[in-house]
């Protein structure tokens, strides 16, 4: 081989770790198998027209469930190699820099590609069909946020092999992550993929506030709404708000590395905090985005298995409302050490004290509505019993780290790392868990068994307290985030021994999950009514999973918990109005490859820019343009099912 | 199963869903901020002010740009049913201002205590 091939392989490659060839070999058998499967069962075709080309909410938010989970998994495992190379002094399971890579990876993964995608998947399932909509607003436009959410996942996965991953933190602050401390391709990787996958979240929030402001069923006030679709509503439009700061921080760190700009140089009059200050100007929005949706599943999840209407609803509403707007206020508390001088840290200190009342108002509302109640404790529920203690520990860490002289001492400190942990699964994954087995059987059509799903939440939320409870002492003793080794008579060694089992009884309840899965995909119970929780929201009225145009006839809405006041006008013998009316022909809108090829052109231009090719940048981006021309120019974009096809497909569901 | 005809077929007495815009509103609104761009680029290349009122000019052609982007790009005054649109962009104010006066009010760390 000429000297120029190997040397450019060498370097386009990753190369010199055992376990980066195990996932080279990896990789390359598992694309190996699924062309093999799709090919000899001959599932191209399907593959293209049920799954690629669609813009039916509910098959998106499937995808978006999937890949949520596989970027859980990716990232848990980053999580479980981090833990083993500390769980004994002098570790020397990862080098240094393979464990830099690794928290950056695993920081980036389970934030942008592991906790957005879980809650769009949850949008996606549950809006339309809540709020009593056939579609979201823009189903065309919802389709490009999924793909270019996937192809920016793959386009930050494809560093870990090609190129190297990024290194510099999830946070990437510069000078750490301006060119001349970090050379390589994989800071580019990362201020691409976000930048991507930026364009989707930002297309989704603006897709679902749509949804909910102008696609609601008559009757549905926004006071009708349910819980749910108010939690999606204030992160909707806290993505449209917050989104924006991350893409200007980040497309200026691109410009200072690609092009040798000095808006964040040490130099030459640049300002390093002024990244921070925007990034924090979205991350901190960004960490309500994510627990707000799971607020909104822990609402509706109380309800339906205490059997009561949600105790509190304005106050719900209200508290919602007010922690999207102080939300917006609190960003410097992430960098209080910064030393922005007492005004500054007094007011963000006492912004960051005061979300705390809100959020507190909303767990007394869920213990409220779970007192007295007829209560089932079905996995939906466990895992929100799971999240309010998680959440209560997470929240007074927080207030004591929102006190700015403290945060001094907790600063980049284990303590931290316990913290937000703490919230973020705690809240976010606890409430994305609950929201998938309670709506599992609308996606899917069966339920997730009950028994593995008990052994899977002890084994997590057990483990999850062994593994995050030590680290908070290890902040009081001193042990600093992302420290890749540590000598022995720190006194931490028994501390980090013990976080690092409950890391792994962690894994082992994810495992159990996906065994659950598995399982119950197997021999599941099938949900033959749609309504298997005696659910309290119009979904339920569906059958399961529901037809690709949800409502034959969209319900009219007389109160909240409609579906619950239909059933109970039912009991009474009160006429309703289904099937009084006479069917109509439903408009609905056409299937386009046109969102996944926009895509594929995007990782084209990732790509290019990744490595500086920019002959490839550019026609990625042409095709771009090409195809947002195309679509302007586009007007046969909708269909209308007819009456006797509805007919037909209802009749299939045992309905009239 | 039904034809391909039939799916087509649009049911009598629902308008279309396609309303025309014209081209010229757009393209007013994107030269004029182009045109705002470049006055922006060439104050600070060339130096044309102080720094404090270079930062004044500035702001004041980015907020000329939001009224440029809300008009023409935005249709702000076209609208069917309640003015929700009027919230949003209050609260759109609200944080912008959070923003640019909380970035500025912190990014002066430093200048008072020296």
């Amino acid at each position: 081989m000429p000297a120029s091939v190997t040397n450019f392989a060498t370097h386009f490659f990753v190369t010199g770790e055992p376990m980066i060839y195990g996932a080279d070999v990896a990789i390359v058998l598992v694309s190996l198998a699924i062309l093999f499967v799709l090919t000899y069962f001959k599932k191209w075709k399907w593959l293209w027209k049920e799954w690629l080309t669609t813009v039916d909410h509910k098959k998106i938010g499937i995808m978006y469930l999937i890949a949520a989970l596989l970027m859980m998994f990716r990232g848990g495992v980053d999580a479980l190699l981090m833990r083993t190379q500390l769980m004994l002094p002098n570790g020397r399971f990862l080098q240094a820099q393979h464990y830099n890579e690794i928290f950056t990876t695993h920081g980036t993964l389970m934030i942008l590609f592991m906790a957005m995608p879980f809650i769009f998947a949850m949008f996606n399932i549950v809006v339309p069909l809540q709020i009593g909509a056939r579609d979201v607003a823009f189903p065309y436009l919802n389709a490009i946020s999924f793909w270019l959410f996937f192809v920016a996942a793959m386009l930050l996965n494809l560093s870990f092999v090609i190129g190297g991953s990024p290194d510099a933190g999830w946070v990437s602050y510069p000078p750490l992550a301006d060119l001349p401390f970090d050379r390589g391709p994989g800071e580019n990787f990362y201020l691409l993929s976000l930048q991507i996958t930026g364009i989707g979240s930002m297309a989704t929030g603006l897709n679902f506030f749509v949804t909910i402001m102008r696609m609601r069923a008559p009757g549905m006030t926004l006071m009708r709404m349910p819980l749910f679709c108010w939690a999606v509503l204030s992160a909707s439009v806290l993505i449209i708000v917050a989104f924006p700061a991350l893409t200007a921080a980040l497309a200026l760190l691109l410009i200072d590395r690609v092009a040798g700009a000095h808006f964040f140089t040490m130099l030459a009059g640049g300002n390093p905090m002024m990244y921070v200050n925007l990034f924090w100007v979205w991350g901190h929005p960004e960490v309500y985005i994510v627990v707000l949706p799971a607020f909104g599943v822990f609402s509706e999840v109380v309800a339906t298995f205490a059997k009561k209407r949600v105790f509190g609803y304005a106050s719900m509403v209200a508290s919602m409302m007010v922690i999207t707007v102080i939300s917006y206020l609190v960003w410097l508390h992430h960098f209080f050490t910064m030393g922005a001088g007492p005004g500054v840290n007094s007011f963000f200190a006492l912004a960051s004290m005061i979300i705390a009342i809100p959020t507190g108002v909303k767990v007394f509302n869920w213990l409220m509505t779970l007192f007295r109640g007829r209560i089932r404790l079905t996995p939906p529920l466990l895992w929100t019993l799971g999240f309010v203690p998680n959440f209560a520990i997470g929240g007074a860490t927080g207030v004591m780290l929102a006190v700015a002289p403290a945060d001094y001492q907790y600063h980049n400190s284990y303590f931290l790392i316990a913290h937000f942990h703490q919230v973020l699964i705690g809240g976010t994954v606890y409430g994305m868990i609950a929201g998938m087995y309670y709506w599992w059987p609308k996606v899917f059509g069966f339920l997730l068994g009950e028994r593995l799903a008990r052994h899977a939440f002890w084994w997590f939320n057990i483990g999850f307290y062994v593994c995050f409870l030590p680290q908070y002492f290890l902040g009081y003793m001193g042990m600093t985030r992302r420290i890749y080794t540590y000598p022995p008579g720190m006194g931490w060694t028994t501390w980090n021994f013990i976080s690092t089992l409950g890391a792994y009884m962690m894994g082992i309840g994810f495992i159990l999950i996906a065994a659950n899965i598995v399982q119950s995909a197997l021999h599941g119970v099938r949900d033959t009514t749609g309504d298997p929780w005696d659910g309290r929201t119009l979904e339920w009225s569906l059958p399961s999973p529901a037809p690709h145009y949800n409502f034959a006839r969209i319900p009219t809405v007389h109160s909240r918990d409609a579906w619950w006041e239909m059933k109970e006008a039912r009991r009474r013998g009160e006429p309703v109005q289904e099937s009084t009316e006479p069917l109509r022909p439903i408009h609905m809108p056409k299937s386009s490859g046109r969102p996944f090829i926009l895509s594929v052109l995007f990782f084209v231009f990732g790509f290019g820019m990744t490595f500086n090719w920019y002959v490839m940048a550019i026609i990625g981006l042409l095709g771009v343009g090409i195809c947002l021309v195309l679509r302007s120019f586009e007007f046969d974009t909708d269909f209308y099912i007819p009456v006797h096809e509805i007919e037909e497909t209802e009749a299939a569901y045992g309905r009239s | 199963m039904s034809t391909h005809q039939e799916r087509l077929q649009q049911p009598s007495g629902e308008p279309s869903h396609h309303r025309q815009h014209g081209i010229t509103l757009p393209v007013i609104g994107f030269v004029l901020s182009i045109i705002l761009t470049l006055i922006a680029l060439w104050a600070v290349m060339n130096r044309v002010l102080g720094a404090g009122s270079l930062i004044a000019l500035i702001l004041i052609l980015g907020a000329i740009q939001i009224f440029i982007q809300l008009f023409f790009f935005m249709h702000v005054t076209e609208s069917k049913g309640p003015n929700w649109h009027a919230w949003m962009l209050a609260l759109g104010l609200v944080f912008v201002i959070a923003i640019v006066a909380g970035s500025i009010w912190i990014m002066a760390f430093g200048a008072l205590s020296y």
